[in-house]
């Protein structure tokens, strides 16, 4: 009896499973197909990187990235799916087709783009410089040469600080552990985006902080897809979904919902994308 | 000559195999350091875990009070959880309530720093494995041994350095050697606590680079060189120490 009923239910899930791979199937290469036929946009996030994309108390993704991802979702009628990545094997997830577009603040950089496609124009920029105690008088990156920067495993900005500042990077997986590393002064402070660490000085918890030091290599940040789908439909259906929240300021609105200072990045786009009547 | 060989590994990384760690020299001096430090790890682990396994079983054999009882909690609880929690808990928790010095403007200077506490949960880790090979060796020694020593004079002790560890010790070493390998891959789970071994530099490379698949590939070599090389070892002492009848050398 047993038996009967799991061959039942065997059989019954390899007709769901044929039946929505022939849907797929028919596609062929084309990922917008795919995905409208699939009904799930799967979506690369991270889940440590507040305010853009973070958990909620819930479990659910929340942040500025989160909130474009669904926008991009909804505008394309399907349902978003987030998979959490960070800064290390984001651009496998995207390779390998775990997820279909990578919103992982991850910067636009040339080396970058031999493996995936960056979608244009890109959706935030941001450079990067240190968050150190207030009790270090530094205002010139010479003078914490040789010193030890806590940061996260992967972030771009990891090779360059140490090759041309000197500093020693102490990487950790997480941010979180990266914050416990400094506070029990493994490292002087943070080698971080100065986004973030914009968002860091609004919280009272880091009033005894600073970030003093000038903003290197200020770099655009950019949704990914697979080479494969670079001018594809796909790629243009993005293209076309940033554009417009560029034109229309959903951008900075949705910096201002997730308590971000509009950044003059945003500010500039949407000053030469906006609607020239009225 | 190493002008001939970087030229080689562009040549190469043009042609879609892109090994950074050859022809960068950024790449190479640290991915260098990382291979120092996973020998260094691997040795100094290994030491204090040979250490700390042959005086946790030769507590157990010879004491049955208060000592056994220790030795048996501790190899209880390393054995019975994760390394990586171990790691972090070592690193995070403990590491957070140790006395920390102040440097000139005021800043904590910690105590112990990664690579110190890499190697404390390491070899305490394995240490706790080592406990129980080195006690099933000394099981394996028949009780007629000793009985022998004890009977031409010699104290519980004596039988003990001079008879039974000496034997012991060569049926511990198949069981030794996969604790010496299995050691050798957890120095890997160091990373986390930002210990600039192999698999994190590997990591720093390959997200500067992009070249994952090749840095995979480069991690799984080594590794298995490393892993020979130490079973080769622990095969040449077992060679050398050979006594027939005693031990799989000796049969």
């Amino acid at each position: 009896m047993i038996n009967l009923k799991t061959l039942a239910l065997a059989a019954s899930i390899a007709c769901v499973g044929s039946a929505s791979h022939a849907q797929t199937l028919n596609c062929g290469t084309d990922t917008l197909c795919r995905v409208k036929a699939a009904g799930v946009l799967k979506i690369g996030t991270k889940d440590d990187y507040v305010p853009w994309s973070y958990r909620a108390a819930d479990g659910g993704f929340k942040g500025m990235e989160v909130d474009i991802g669904n926008k991009i979702a909804k505008a394309l009628g399907v349902k978003a799916e987030f998979v959490k990545v960070n800064s290390a094997n984001r651009f496998e997830f995207l390779a390998q087709g775990q997820i279909d577009l990578m919103l992982a603040s991850a910067s636009d950089t040339a080396e970058r783009r031999k493996i995936i496609a960056f979608v244009h124009p890109n959706y935030y920029s941001s450079g990067y410089t240190v968050f150190i105690p207030k009790a270090i008088k530094a205002t010139e990156w010479k003078q914490i040469s040789g010193q030890t920067l806590c940061a996260v495993q992967g972030a771009w900005y990891n090779k360059p600080a140490q090759e041309q500042f000197g500093i020693k990077v102490l990487a950790f997986p997480g941010t979180a552990e990266t914050e416990a590393a400094m506070t029990q002064g493994r490292c002087i402070g943070l080698l971080e985006d100065d986004n973030e660490i914009n968002v860091r000085l609004s919280d009272p918890k880091w009033a005894d902080y600073q970030m003093p030091l000038p903003i290197q290599s200020d770099t655009p940040w950019g949704m990914a897809v697979r080479q494969a789908d670079q001018f594809s439909p796909f790629y243009y259906f993005v293209a076309g979904v940033i554009s417009e929240m560029h034109r229309d300021g959903t951008l900075l609105e949705a910096e201002k919902a997730n308590g971000i200072k509009n950044s003059a990045y945003l500010i500039k786009m949407h000053e030469a994308l906006k609607d020239h009547i009225n | 000559m190493i002008a001939d060989i970087q030229t080689f590994f562009r040549h190469l990384a043009d042609s879609g195999i892109n090994l950074t760690i050859f022809y960068d020299a950024f790449d190479f001096e640290r991915f260098i350091t990382g291979l120092g430090n996973t020998l260094l790890l691997i040795l100094l682990c290994s030491f204090f875990s040979i250490v700390i396994g042959a005086i946790g079983a030769a507590v157990l054999t010879l004491s049955k009070g208060l000592g056994a009882a220790v030795v048996r909690g501790y190899v209880a609880l390393f054995r019975n959880t994760p390394l990586l929690v171990q790691m972090y808990f070592f690193y995070f928790a403990i590491g957070s309530i140790m006395p920390v010095t102040k440097n000139d403007i005021g800043l904590p200077v910690p105590l112990l720093g990664s690579f110190s506490w890499a190697v404390i949960s390491l070899s305490l880790y394995s240490g706790a494995f080592n406990v129980e090979t080195f006690r099933s060796g000394v099981g394996a020694v028949h009780q007629s041994y000793e009985e022998a020593a004890l009977a031409l004079g010699y104290s519980r002790m004596q039988a003990f350095v001079s008879v039974t560890v000496p034997l012991a010790l060569r049926f511990s070493f198949a069981s030794l050697a996969n604790n010496l390998v299995d050691l050798t891959k957890a120095t890997t789970v160091a990373y986390a606590v930002g210990v600039a071994e192999l698999l994190y530099v590997s990591n720093q490379i390959w997200s500067d680079s992009l070249n994952t698949i090749e840095m995979m590939n480069v991690m799984l070599l080594i590794y298995l060189v490393l892993t020979g090389a130490v079973v080769f070892i622990i095969n040449r002492i077992e060679t050398a120490m050979r006594l027939p009848g005693f031990g799989l050398g000796g049969v």
